[in-house]
């Protein structure tokens, strides 16, 4: 699904931010990225929602090489890839279904069709009474869970969020993670930028990712070499 | 297409707003006076060939004989030979009537009454145009029948004393043309500012659109249709400004029925040119909008 090989990222002539990290993601698996501030862990997930490419290493998703494919080909795998963004990035002229909508629309589906999945999922994260409200007159749990909402929508193959359920209460939390391990149950791998210790418990048979000043923890190389594919 | 079709539900992705402030106005009066150097150019130009072609193989014969009787008698003679001849299209001899009353323009009596304008000896003036474009040949010809009718007699061609006039016109027609590539230059420019304006105002909702999958052409089109409709908004208004000067320039025109100024008009051409500047301007912004949204798009991953 994802395999990150001798990756290493640098802004600019600075020092690299990320350094050697080399990682296989397996499809239909639920991941927890964590460590402390600074460590990489957003420069991580931008390269893995395709907003950066690496300064050096291999990234392949989905079988190919991103490193060195042309950038009229990304839309194309971007539509694979739901984000959830620490700051939401909700688009502040739409309104909450809009924002939802988008990735539908983009993709070219047509009115009609999308216009059952949107409210379903309107629904589900509460907000069916709030769907033509701006994100500006929306609180932060609410604006976290229109994010939350248009990064599933269309059903992505791989799901990044970085700190999804830090602005939502305990029990609105508990329900978005549920959301995703749903969405893992049926295949979309996850990946998950988190500090709560809490959230990191509750999934089980989740695999942990620990970045540390721009390394990748992995002691006994199973996010290298997962189970499946050793040898 | 010059403004591309966007689904409604694509055209809210930009606020209802319009993105490029001042920008309509700016192009609303670069498209007047585009228009307006337009059509001085067209008109200038049109008078410029009008003088060019009608004195290029024109000629006056001026015979200054002293005695009034001989001085008609070889006028008469002169414009009988020269109607003969095969290289001249036409001869007449220009009346003393005729003489008098454009004197007449300048000495206070246009109806020829005056007694110090009948009192003048006048020559006696022979208007000869010449067959075809052999302009050098036939003057030699012509000098050879004057000296055999009219021995002294000048030959004056328009070219010598018209020419520079029809020079300076048809310059002023090439600085009006200059004027109009500047101004469509200008306002280029000026869409190129405005795309990237655009750009940097709304950078988030297009970064945030590329990462959930839009492609640079479904961007280009959001931005490019509005841009093509706000400067449209601008050609609109300068075109229906130009147009009414225009109208109000020509029904002034129309007055005037004779010297140089009779012979500049826009013709069908001219105003057929016009028409199509501004379609031309709109086309032109939204081929500018979308080339300078498709290389700034380049840069961004």
């Amino acid at each position: 699904m994802v395999e990150f090989d001798g990756v290493g990222l640098r802004y600019g002539p600075d020092a690299e931010v990320l350094c050697d990290i080399s990682f296989n993601l397996q499809p239909g698996s639920f991941y927890f990225l964590t460590g402390p501030s600074g460590a990489g862990k957003t420069s991580l997930l931008k390269m893995l929602y395709l907003a950066q490419r690496p300064s050096r290493g291999i990234v392949r998703l989905f079988g190919e090489d991103l490193v060195n494919m042309p950038r009229q080909r990304l839309p194309g795998f971007r539509r694979r890839i739901g984000v959830v963004f620490q700051d939401f990035r909700l688009i502040p002229h739409l309104s909450a279904r809009d924002n939802i909508a988008l990735p539908l629309r983009i993709a070219g589906v047509s009115e009609e069709d999308l216009s059952g999945p949107v409210g379903e999922m309107l629904s589900w994260i509460g907000l069916g009474d709030r769907a033509d409200a701006r994100p500006a007159t929306l609180s932060g749990g609410e604006q976290q869970r229109v994010a939350i909402a248009r990064a599933v929508i269309a059903r992505p193959q791989l799901l990044v969020a970085d700190e999804p359920t830090g602005n939502v209460d305990p029990e609105m939390a508990m329900r978005l993670l549920g959301l995703f391990e749903a969405l893992n149950r049926l295949g979309t791998t996850v990946v998950v930028a988190t500090h709560d210790i809490h959230l990191i418990s509750r999934i089980e048979n989740a695999q942990m990712m620990r970045l540390e000043k721009g390394r990748l923890a992995d002691p006994t190389g199973a996010l290298r070499y997962p189970p499946a594919n050793r040898a | 297409m010059i403004i591309p079709r966007v689904p409604i539900q694509h055209r809210r992705l930009l606020p209802d707003r319009r993105l490029s402030g001042p920008t309509p106005w700016v192009i609303a009066i670069l498209m007047m006076l585009t228009l307006l150097a337009a059509a001085a150019g067209v008109g200038l130009a049109r008078s410029a060939n009008a003088i060019g072609s009608a004195i290029a193989g024109r000629v006056t014969v001026q015979i200054v004989t002293p005695n009034p009787v001989t001085r008609a008698e070889q006028a008469a003679a002169l414009r009988r030979a020269a109607a003969a001849q095969p290289f001249v299209l036409s001869a007449r001899a220009v009346d003393r009537e005729e003489l008098q009353a454009t004197l007449g323009q300048w000495f206070g009596s246009a109806d020829g009454d005056d007694p110090v304008l009948n009192s003048l000896p006048l020559p006696a003036l022979v208007d000869i145009d010449f067959v075809g474009e052999n302009r050098s040949r036939h003057m030699e010809q012509l000098r050879a029948l004057v000296a055999a009718e009219a021995p002294g007699a000048r030959i004056i061609p328009h070219a010598e004393w018209l020419g520079p006039v029809a020079q300076l016109i048809a310059s002023l027609a090439w600085i009006a043309g200059g004027l109009v590539l500047l101004m469509t230059l200008a306002s280029a420019a000026v869409v190129i500012m405005t795309a990237r304006a655009a750009l940097g105002t709304h950078f988030a909702t297009i970064e945030m659109l590329h990462l959930i999958g839009a492609t640079d052409r479904q961007i280009t089109r959001l931005f490019q249709r509005r841009i093509a409709i706000d400067t449209g908004y601008g050609i609109a208004l300068g075109s229906v400004v130009a147009a009414a000067i225009l109208l109000l320039i020509g029904w002034q025109w129309a007055g005037i029925t004779s010297g140089l100024a009779a012979t500049a008009s826009l013709g069908p051409t001219g105003w057929a040119l016009l028409l199509a500047l501004p379609l031309l301007a709109i086309a032109l912004a939204a081929l500018t909008a979308r080339q300078t949204l498709l290389a700034a798009l380049k840069k961004i991953l």
